[in-house]
């Protein structure tokens, strides 16, 4: 980041003391969020290309993620990006969520402790 | 600003660290006993550590003006080994008393297995019987919420604790309500990759308030940045919270946590200047 664009983030007063303004925020990490976005683009084209390039070679034939469970959370967790109004707000733990294992409340009984 | 790090493994640092940490504000650490990078294969490995952490680091610590404290424990990768595991809990005693030695920790699961969570419980139950605070470790990445639930069910399952002397770290935005909320002290470790950033890290304490909530680096033998806590102090000052916020999560906190243990003589710097 530059140094230039190291400057105090004007704020709205809340609970806890203050939080930086929208715009400001959204200024600033604007490149970082453009950077982050291509860089998921470009691995998932990555993915995409081996598999093509795979699908023609007899010595790899199987060289593909289709059967990866973790591929469709990829999609999922891009989804989750896009939410819009009373969930918007917890996307960051969504995505967490997302990529648990889940819990088992009867985790005692099957361990037998 | 001042700042203490509850939660450092310097044991895995050079000296030059304790340099720059020094120059960075930082007062005091607290150092949980972990994994070395290594399976150690007796309890003996054990008592040989331990005294690096009670005797040892603490002089290289003062050396730079930091105090230094630390958790005594088998830590969850190890547990699996629940043999080894017994003899090192039946050692741990031997230590409890040793100037700056806070409690047991860090304890917690790894995989979430059964051996894992037969070693917490018995870690518990020597915690209960000493009434020394407890510092815990919660999973890595996927395994993260299912182990912090497991963890807390544990918890919530002795009477015996109480629950303003146990430290649950490591947490992250799935994580920290429920460990908040069942009324556990909270700890955001600020670690590349696999943990949490100063950014996120300062979301949440904007979502969640500073009440029994502390940040640490974990800085250890893996990629990890010991001077994390700065990184946040910088960034909650860069959004313009309080000094006195900043303060209480990076400093206040950990002192209140921490004086549940009788071992903790921390000195004031800045009381002493004033007096």
């Amino acid at each position: 980041m530059p140094l230039a664009s190291l400057k105090p983030i004007p704020c709205d007063n809340n609970e806890f003391g203050t939080v930086a303004q929208a715009r400001q925020i959204f200024d600033e990490n604007f490149l970082a969020i453009r950077a982050k976005l291509i860089e998921i683009a470009a691995v998932l084209d990555r993915i995409d290309r081996a598999t093509a390039q795979a699908e023609t070679d007899p010595a790899r034939p199987e060289d593909n993620v289709d059967s990866d469970p973790r591929r469709p959370r990829v999609d999922e967790a891009i989804g989750i990006l896009l939410r819009t109004g009373a969930q918007q707000g917890e996307r960051a733990a969504a995505l967490q969520q997302l990529f648990s294992r889940p819990y088992d409340p009867q985790w005692r009984d099957r361990f037998d402790i | 600003m001042d700042y203490i790090d509850p939660h450092i493994h310097m044991v895995s640092r050079i000296t030059d660290d304790y340099a720059t940490l020094a120059r960075m504000g930082c007062v005091a650490i607290s150092e949980p006993a972990f994994w070395a990078g290594f399976d150690r294969g007796s309890a003996d490995g054990f008592r040989d550590y331990f005294r690096q952490l009670t005797e040892v680091e603490p002089k290289r610590a003062a050396v730079y003006g930091i105090q230094h404290y630390c958790w005594l424990c088998i830590n969850a990768k190890e547990a699996e080994n629940v043999s080894l595991s017994r003899d090192v809990i039946a050692m741990i005693p031997e230590f409890l008393d040793a100037p700056g030695v806070l409690g047991i920790g860090e304890i917690g699961l790894n995989k979430n297995t059964r051996n894992e969570a037969i070693v917490f419980l018995e870690h518990l139950d020597l915690a209960a019987k000493y009434d020394q605070p407890i510092l815990i470790h919660t999973p890595h990445l996927e395994d993260k919420l299912q182990g912090t639930r497991m963890i807390l069910d544990m918890l919530d399952g002795d009477s015996r604790l109480d629950k303003s002397k146990i430290l649950v770290d490591h947490v992250e935005e799935h994580t920290i309500a429920e460990v908040l909320d069942r009324g556990y002290w909270a700890g955001m470790t600020l670690y590349p990759v696999t943990k949490c950033t100063p950014e996120r890290a300062c979301d949440m304490i904007e979502k969640y308030g500073p009440e029994r909530l502390m940040a640490n680096s974990a800085g250890d033998w893996g990629p990890s940045k010991p001077t994390a806590i700065p990184d946040l102090i910088f960034e909650m000052r860069r959004r313009g919270h309080s000094e006195s916020l900043i303060r209480r999560v990076v400093f206040e906190n950990p002192i209140a946590f921490f004086k549940n243990s009788r071992n903790f003589k921390f000195h004031d710097r800045n009381q002493t200047a004033q007096a």
